[in-house]
């Protein structure tokens, strides 16, 4: 890596917890609604796995999914308006926190049902393996929560009974919502559960980006060459609630603290100084702008207006249908792409 | 045209469209090597291949899933279900998934994709295998729900289907397959989605229907020709989105109508068609409008009662004549 690449690096980790914590505001002011789940502690898993993908590599993951939006390629403007319900946003303010993609950057959602993606990530790969494209594999993220649900088992499965180039990659923040790992799944190791479908599986640790980015690589490239699915399981924490609802009875001040003194970004910042590869006022500029383009993106979305009136029937059906409106007797026609 | 059964024009509207287009592909149990648990893919595995025939394990959700997730390349796969008692293992991805992600994600996701599904009672299979649950599916915008009653619109609308790219729910009623009628040879003899159809025209009575119930319909409406009542039957053949005007055009000529499908009737087709009548045509009803439909209990296995459950061509007939004379 050229010394910019490390530092453009940087300050995309320190854009994601900056959108996240920006995110957390607007939404106590009730700018942002529904449910917020924010990815703060994880941000070496998207940015470090993100920077080792092709761009014919697909990425496909659950509703935490700000961060992988971000590191798939979309600026973080149109993730804010996306945030905010804007008609800029990437989803056109339809998805929402939990559903944004861009198809363009390869990034295939942001899904909210839990695991529901997982055999929709199998059908991507088919797709490439159809079609030709060898090289190319499917990354497929989910919670460990995820993970004692039936559409991970079929999926697993069917990527291993048809041979398919994913890459199932659990990150495994040890909650499912409020249910620490050891009360939900009967094994608390959850790369084991690839071991019942015979398939290549190994744990790493997913706080320090260098590992994640070495780790990644060295697997996507034994599946290039030998191809079939994978499974890793990466040890991450998420400081915040599982959403911004998340009273968080269940874990101890302490614990948190002690995953936070073990932060992504400061692990990076100090392997950064330490290699010499930056210094401290470059990465202090790094998280200035960072700030700035995070701010303009706030910007960017409060000023961004809300989808029109008619957006309520676009993109129900790919063709003109007809869509009733309410009481009132077919006032509208789905107007197709 | 050639005569041929229901289970041969589905088939053979398959095989075209495969031959037609190398992203056309089909998957689900039994669809290989089996030849089909309904024998509809039968001999595809030989000509077709693994990679365009593909077994897959009992596992509706990884089915239904995986193939949406192939659409998403742009592959056009054809999901089979063995039944459609089965597609509740799936109805995440139907409904959570297909249904939704061209709109929540604001028409980026495009879903060309196919799930057949046979549907209905009639075969001793018991509760869990008989219903007829077409309406629940209905509900869903995003879908699109056919399900025909004749050979030639199982072929022409499944071909439609597979050419679209929207998801299509498509229901066959399995006691059908064996029902025989003329069919288009054309390789590119389509019928559209979202139409239904006169299959039988007169002026008396319209009676509404869909899937096997058109075929009751048609028989019930012989009977009542030879007491001198001409009935109109009308073939919904979509039941997302929902074609009322040929309902609403014979009902304004008749005054009367039965509504006829073989699944329960609480919160059915029926209700839905019946109340747009009322909406849309209120000042011509001259009587209340019927619905026929199966008795309100889970299917038994013993024959006799089994048939005691489900609507019979017979109760078309008394439904259409109360219409007619109270």
């Amino acid at each position: 890596m050229e010394k910019n690449e490390y530092l453009d690096l940087y300050q995309e980790m320190v854009i994601i917890r900056r959108v996240e914590e920006r995110s957390a505001e607007l939404y106590q002011q009730g700018k942002i609604g529904g449910f917020l789940h924010l990815y703060i502690g994880q941000e070496a898993v998207c940015a470090g796995i993100a920077s080792v993908r092709t761009p014919e590599d697909r990425i496909i993951t659950a509703y935490r999914d700000h961060g992988w939006a971000i590191s798939s390629g979309i600026d973080p403007k149109i993730v804010m308006a996306e945030l905010l319900g804007k008609v800029d946003g990437c989803s056109k303010g339809k998805g929402g926190s939990m559903h944004m993609a861009d198809t363009e950057k390869n990034f295939w959602g942001g899904h909210a049902i839990v695991g529901a993606h997982i055999p929709i990530a199998a059908g991507l790969a088919l797709g490439d393996v159809y079609q030709g494209y060898e090289d190319a594999i499917t990354i497929c993220m989910f919670g460990d929560g995820a993970t004692n649900i039936g559409f991970f088992h079929e999926g697993l499965n069917l990527s291993k009974v048809w041979n398919l180039p994913v890459l199932w990659v659990c990150e495994n923040n040890q909650y499912g919502m409020g249910t620490s790992v050891e009360r939900a799944s009967a094994v608390s190791e959850i790369r084991q559960k690839a071991e019942g479908y015979g398939m290549r599986n190994e744990r790493i640790d997913g706080m320090d980006i260098m590992q994640v980015r070495e780790d990644v690589s060295r697997v996507m490239e034994t599946m290039r060459k030998e191809g079939g699915p994978y499974l890793l399981e990466i040890m991450t924490y998420r400081y915040r609630g599982h959403s911004m609802g998340d009273p968080e009875r269940y874990r101890e001040k302490e614990e948190v603290k002690k995953w936070q003194d073990e932060d992504p970004i400061g692990i990076f910042r100090k392997y950064l100084l330490k290699e010499e590869i930056a210094t401290e006022a470059e990465l202090d500029n790094q998280d200035d702008e960072a700030e700035k383009i995070v701010e303009e993106a706030v910007a960017f979305a409060e000023a961004s207006p809300d989808p029109e009136d008619e957006a309520l029937f676009e993109h129900i059906y790919t063709e003109p249908r007809p869509i009733e409106y309410r009481g009132y007797e077919l006032a509208h026609e789905s107007e197709g792409e | 045209m050639s005569r041929m059964t229901m289970r041969e024009a589905i088939s053979k509207a398959l095989w075209e469209e495969m031959e037609r287009d190398e992203s056309v592909f089909i998957q689900g149990e039994e669809v290989g090597l089996w030849g089909g648990t309904y024998a509809v893919t039968k001999g595809f595995l030989d000509h077709f291949g693994e990679k365009r025939v593909r077994d897959t394990p009992i596992a509706e959700a990884a089915i239904v899933g995986s193939a949406i997730g192939a659409a998403l390349t742009g592959l056009r796969p054809v999901a089979e279900l063995m039944t459609i008692n089965f597609a509740f293992v799936a109805m995440d991805h139907i409904i959570n998934e297909a249904a939704k992600l061209h709109y929540m994600f604001g028409g980026q996701f495009k879903l060309p994709l196919v799930i057949r599904a046979t549907s209905g009672g009639g075969r001793q299979l018991g509760a869990t295998h008989s219903q007829t649950p077409d309406a629940i599916f209905a509900h869903f915008p995003g879908l699109v729900v056919v399900s025909p009653g004749t050979p030639a619109d199982a072929k022409g609308l499944l071909k439609s289907a597979i050419r679209s790219d929207d998801p299509v729910l498509f229901i066959e009623n399995a006691t059908l397959y064996q029902t025989r009628g003329e069919v288009p040879d054309d390789k590119d003899y389509l019928e559209p989605l979202g139409k239904s159809k006169i299959q039988r025209e007169g002026d008396d009575v319209t009676i509404v229907a869909y899937s096997k119930m058109v075929q009751s319909a048609l028989e019930a409406a012989k009977m009542l020709s030879e007491d001198g009542i001409e009935a109109e039957v009308i073939d919904l053949r979509t039941l997302r989105p929902l074609d009322m005007d040929p309902v609403i055009e014979s009902f304004k000529r008749t005054n009367r109508a039965v509504v006829v499908e073989e699944g329960w009737r609480s919160y059915g087709v029926g209700s839905e068609v019946a109340s747009r009548i009322y909406e849309l045509a209120f000042d011509y009803v001259d009587a209340p409008v019927k619905r026929v439909a199966q008795a309100e209990v889970p299917l038994p296995y013993n024959a006799k009662l089994e048939q005691l459950a489900l609507p019979q061509t017979e109760d078309i007939y008394h439904a259409a004549k109360e219409v007619l004379y109270g």
